[in-house]
């Protein structure tokens, strides 16, 4: 068994790797969103490598637990992990965005291995992951649902009317994870659709809600046992994270939202984040 | 339950006590409502299995993305909510994560056209199917009758994939014998005729039937096809129809445009070169009044499809 130390350093190094792939995987494709495919790196490693019950021979495992990439613009953030993981192979990282690749601009659950839901038409995850929390009690699994949300999407009314619906079916197997990037598209949270007071509006919408450093391996692991403690209601881990983190010329770079680098650019960056 | 014809039944309610029957075969069914289920029928099943009932509130959207998650995780799930509001403020949901993925779930609206007559333009559905039918993989029903809704139901459940079932809210006569047998994507002639197709839909077919016998009486022999699934369109009986008849008349409680006439149209121009006349909404929108008020002034009536397939005769004899 490992230590506390040795397996947080192993997530640490994990996470090098996958920001590695993002970089690689969009550069080659020359299009695609790594500000927020970085931002939600360390969250994704924790999930993928520690927190989740998941049999990557068996990606239609029943009883798998389920991660929903609501922001599907990341989803080089998914692509890679579930390469890393095993579900296809890594050189199919480099077919992303192409003709007849399995690797699609946004989430396609049907053509990839391990993605357990569509997605990229932002505002829909976790609805979603709702009725997949909904659905798996009713069969009696224990399996627990995990919906990432750009802090962006909040704009989104659906968002609430699923976070209003996810207290009254009592769903503590459901966990919303905010990747609180503080930007967007076109700007600043606060420039486009201010969002706080952010935890107080969940509360009031009566979910247990935990803040954290979203880049924090040790935080963020303790949210996931904190949220498979809460009883009766749902968690939502707002997660302050740096958009374009571990690259320095992209992070808090909203030009970066959804750009690719360029040969120099992508030499400077894994120069960075290999470190 | 069994039914008599002519009696006048509500096709909710027939959905109403078929998901109750499916519901006590299959535990994988599930059923989302949207704050209406006393008025979509839904209700009935949720007093029966609360456990598989979830009423998602006055939230649309919020119920079609989480019925495509519950089909994610292998449940069949029935949608219920009102036509309007199912086909176009959930279009992207029905769209983008249950026709996209070709999830198993079954979008079960009531108050299909203008049926929901005294509430107006807003409670009207006369463009779902349309709006339905040009999604990839949908599949685009509505039932002439509670006969045929119930066994058009029980299919659904069976059959793989989205399929969008649409139901009156208000009454409408009981035309098929109650023994009589379904089939999806299978159009059914109720009349043999050779001067003149009629290809009818939902609330429409028994309109079609009155048609039918008017026509008679001026000894013109009239083909009666219930349409009921308007996608995947059955275009054999459709070109056996207009092929022997040269002339079709397309009847349906929906814009002309897009829905049974356009996929009727779409068909026969790229195959048979037949005069056609559509009956529906013609690029308007009704208002409130009683639904035979509605028919009358829309121009929906037995009397306009009479004149609609005299018209259709008429330009065939010319050709």
């Amino acid at each position: 068994m490992l230590g506390k130390e040795q397996k947080l350093q192993a997530l640490v190094e994990k996470s090098r790797e996958l920001r590695r792939h993002i970089l690689l995987m969009i550069h080659n494709a020359a299009s695609g969103h790594p500000g927020g495919a970085l931002s939600a790196a360390d969250i994704v490693t924790a999930l993928y490598y520690h927190e989740m019950r998941i049999k990557p021979k068996t990606p239609g495992w029943r009883d798998r637990d389920r991660f929903i990439l609501s922001k599907g613009h990341a989803c080089p953030v998914l692509y890679s992990i579930l390469a890393m993981r095993g579900y296809f192979p890594e050189k199919e990282l480099f077919t992303l965005r192409k003709i007849n690749s399995r690797l699609q601009g946004h989430p396609d659950m049907k053509r990839t291995p391990g993605v357990d839901s569509t997605s990229g038409s932002l505002g829909n995850g976790l609805s979603v992951g709702l009725g997949m929390a909904l659905a798996l009690r009713a069969r009696k699994s224990n399996a627990r649902v995990y919906v990432m949300l750009g802090c962006g999407e909040l704009d989104e009314g659906m968002v609430w009317e699923a976070a209003m619906s996810a207290t009254k079916f009592k769903l503590a197997n459901l966990v919303a994870i905010i990747d609180y990037n503080r930007l967007q598209l076109d700007g600043t949270n606060d420039a486009v659709i201010p969002l706080e007071p952010l935890d107080d509006k969940w509360k009031a919408f009566g979910w247990n809600v935990l803040k954290i450093d979203g880049h924090d391996f040790n935080q963020i692991i303790h949210a996931f046992s904190a949220a498979r403690r809460a009883p009766r209601i749902p968690t939502v881990i707002i997660a302050n994270t740096v958009k374009g983190k571990g690259v320095s010329y992209m992070e808090n770079k909203p030009e970066w939202h959804g750009k690719a680098p360029n040969d120099n650019e992508l030499e400077k960056a894994l120069s960075e984040v290999v470190k | 339950m069994t039914y008599s014809i002519g009696e006048m039944i509500p096709t909710r309610d027939s959905y109403g006590r078929t998901l109750c029957d499916l519901g006590a075969k299959n535990d994988k069914v599930v059923v989302f409502e949207a704050d209406i289920g006393k008025s979509t029928r839904s209700s009935w099943f949720g007093r029966k299995f609360p456990d598989r009932y979830f009423n998602v509130g006055i939230a649309e959207q919020n119920e079609m993305a989480a019925a495509a998650g519950a089909a994610m995780c292998g449940l069949i799930p029935f949608v219920n909510t009102y036509a309007v509001f199912a086909a176009m403020r959930a279009c992207e949901q029905i769209r983008t994560f249950i026709a996209y993925p070709y999830l198993n779930v079954k979008i079960c609206p009531s108050h299909g056209g203008i049926t929901p007559a005294n509430d107006g333009v807003t409670h009207q559905a006369t463009e779902d199917i349309g709006m339905m039918r040009v999604i990839p993989g949908m599949t685009v029903i509505m039932p002439a009758d509670a006969v045929a809704a119930r066994e058009l139901v029980f299919q659904a459940a069976q059959y793989p994939g989205p399929v969008y079932l649409r139901f009156t809210r208000d009454a409408v006569p009981v035309i098929y014998p109650d023994n009589t047998k379904f089939k999806i994507g299978k159009g059914i002639r109720l009349k043999a005729g050779k001067d003149v197709s009629i290809i009818a839909l939902g609330d429409m077919v028994s309109k079609a039937l009155v048609a039918q016998n008017l026509l008679y009486r001026e000894k013109i022999s009239a083909d009666v096809i219930d349409m009921h699934t308007v996608k995947p369109l059955d275009t054999e009986i459709l070109l056996d129809s207009a092929g022997r008849t040269g002339a079709v008349v397309t009847v349906e409680d929906h814009q002309i445009n897009c829905g049974l006439g356009g996929a009727v149209c779409e068909t026969l121009s790229e195959r048979m070169n037949v005069p056609v006349k559509r009956i529906g909404l013609k690029d308007t929108f009704a208002e409130s009044g009683e639904y035979e008020q509605l028919l009358e002034k829309y121009g929906m009536s037995a009397m306009d499809i009479v004149k609609a397939c005299e018209d259709v005769i008429g330009r065939k004899n010319e050709q």
